[in-house]
């Protein structure tokens, strides 16, 4: 049983896919595939004249091809669409350049200021991407335009992996941090190290002290929350504010980030109205991928790339 | 006179007891969780084996992050005087020390007199550090040591993309799924972290002789990958572990209970990476 528990991995998020059963994909003109492959999670949407019709989101695995195949057979694992009928697929994410299906790559700066343009809606000029290996915060038009960014890819501190291995160390599932981090008495001091490495040496101590497991939660969501308040400072920051990535679902991160900001973050629902009363789920890890089968659509209209269906 | 020194650091505590100048006793431990009681412990067993009592120590000086642990001294002075003071004491041409610890990496320009002209310091990342390598190695699956030597044996060298400690690790778990040689990914780590403390370096600017202690100072391999990296030799001390707290038993012959000396940190350099943008549209 010991082992058990000790081999237990806390930092495995569930994986989710989905399809929209409102769509017919045959009667659909063109469809269109963005496939997102992060150094942790793999996003493949699929789009139907530019609605949202399938997604999968799922663990990054040893190498981008398989990755990216494992995640667009899991999108396309409830409706009988097939990889040979999508028009237009492009490869974003860490992994892009190895993306068997796509046709073309694109960076995911590009697809995540595109992506939250549809998901959060045109108002946004400023998008903070937290995913697994770095942070980005974009400056972005009402097209969803790219105007200026700054990222940290160089540091642990303030990336998802960060808290994945915060989440092994004090062993508590990764989705139940954000949660937990508010069921405390006093806002703790936040984690004082940057480096990741030295706040697990902080925060061993800290449980060693006999400091409650739900401050600790706390004080590493405060310090992560300022490491990516320090990035947007320096890009400064305008409204309407969206967060995206795995991040943007830890509560404990978001809450305490718009605290330190004095600013609030959009709302996680979808911009369109109809997305929202017909119960569409909303995952603001999907940004990438969503942008990338947006520039898929916008390509073919344009004409500027042909369609590659097969059947 | 006796005197001591003791240098409480991240990771380890080292102990020197000077009687009349000369070295009569030493010892080190890792630091553990509670600092305070290690170092009691061991500044204990240092002066037994000696044969010395507490009360035969006229002057004790501390020195290290955690100093303060050392609550008995007579005052606490600052690591890069400390690693002056030491070095000088030993190499009186040295005029850039190099110090890379457990959890810091420093470089210090000295006066030939050992006062500190200049000091750049990374406390804040483990790349750069000890930390690092020991990671490293236990992706590796080998002992520090052997890391450091077979280092050595490597017949390519590859440079690794991360920084970070953190994705570091999962580098080297792909590069050994590549089946790369354990000599050249562990020169790749040693390179890494070479390169790292070369850039801390050259912000106090580099000048002959260059000397290199600390804990990673013993790591052979390190040094190899220090010397190719700043081109130049590196000297390094006996026992280069020891210089910290062989610095704050200088001060303590000095009389010298407390310095200030302040540091140009490498992150104030090194901001964000900031962006080029390529549209699309």
């Amino acid at each position: 049983m010991a082992e058990e528990v000790k081999t237990k991995e806390f930092w495995r998020w569930p994986e989710t896919n989905w399809v929209n059963l409102d769509i017919d994909w045959k009667k659909g003109k063109v469809i269109t595939a963005g496939v997102d492959v992060g150094s942790v999670s793999t996003q493949s949407v699929v789009m139907v004249d530019g609605e949202l019709y399938a997604y999968g989101n799922t663990r990054t695995g040893s190498d981008s091809p398989t990755s990216a195949w494992t995640g667009m057979n899991f999108a396309l694992e409830k409706t009988d669409l097939k990889v040979e009928n999508i028009d237009y697929c492009i490869g974003t994410g860490y992994g892009r350049v190895n993306v068997p299906m796509a046709q073309q790559s694109l960076t995911e700066i590009s697809c995540h200021a595109r992506g939250a343009n549809f998901m959060y809606g045109p108002e946004v000029r400023t998008v903070m991407d937290i995913g697994g290996q770095d942070c980005k915060a974009i400056k972005t038009d009402d097209r969803g335009k790219v105007l200026n960014f700054m990222m940290n890819d160089k540091c642990a501190a303030g990336t998802g992996r960060g808290m994945e291995v915060f989440a092994d160390l004090i062993r508590v599932p990764v989705w139940e941090i954000g949660p937990r981090s508010f069921q405390i008495q006093k806002e703790p001091p936040m984690i004082s190290s940057t480096c990741v490495v030295f706040a697990k040496s902080e925060v061993v101590g800290l449980l060693e002290a006999g400091m409650p497991e739900n401050d600790i939660m706390a004080a590493y969501c405060s310090a992560m929350a300022h490491r990516i308040m320090e990035l947007l400072n320096r890009l400064g920051i305008k409204e309407k504010f969206a967060i995206t990535g795995g991040i943007a679902k830890n509560e404990g991160v978001v809450k305490r980030l718009e605290k330190e900001l004095g600013i609030k973050t959009a709302d996680r629902v979808w911009y369109k109205k109809e997305y929202i009363d017909r119960g569409y789920p909303f995952d603001t890890q999907l940004a990438g991928g969503i942008g990338a089968a947006l520039f898929g659509q916008a390509l073919l209209k344009m004409g500027k790339a042909k369609s590659a269906r097969k059947a | 006179m006796i005197v001591a020194g003791i240098d409480v650091g991240g990771k380890n505590v080292h102990i020197v007891i000077k009687k009349d100048g000369k070295i009569v006793g030493k010892g080190a431990a890792p630091a553990g969780m509670k600092k305070a009681e290690t170092v009691e412990q061991l500044y204990n067993e240092v002066l037994k084996k000696a044969g010395l009592t507490r009360k035969d120590v006229e002057r004790v000086v501390a020195t290290g992050s955690a100093a303060k642990r050392a609550a008995f001294a007579n005052g606490a002075i600052p690591d890069a005087t400390a690693d002056a003071r030491g070095v000088i004491k030993l190499i009186p041409t040295a005029r850039t020390i190099i110090d890379v610890g457990g959890e810091e990496g420093r470089a210090i320009k000295v006066s030939p007199e050992g006062k500190v002209l200049d000091f750049a310091i990374n406390e804040k990342c483990a790349a750069g550090t000890g930390t690092f390598i020991d990671t490293m190695a236990r992706a590796l699956e080998m002992p520090v040591e052997e890391m450091a030597k077979i280092a050595l044996n490597s017949d390519q060298s590859i440079s690794m993309n991360a920084q970070c400690a953190v994705f570091g690790e999962s580098e080297v778990v792909s590069l050994i799924h590549q089946k790369t040689s354990k000599q050249n990914i562990a020169r790749a780590v040693l390179d890494a972290i070479a390169g790292r403390v070369g850039s801390v370096a050259r912000i106090v600017g580099i000048e002959k002789d260059v000397v290199m202690v600390g804990g990673v100072a013993k790591n052979i391999g390190f040094v190899d990958s220090l010397k190719k990296n700043l081109e130049m030799s590196v000297t390094v001390p006996d026992d280069p572990d020891y210089i910290g707290a062989l610095g704050a038993a200088e001060a303590a012959i000095a009389g010298v209970y407390a310095e200030k000396v302040k540091a140009q940190s490498y992150w104030k350099k090194r901001p964000f990476q900031k962006g080029k943008v390529n549209n699309l549209r």
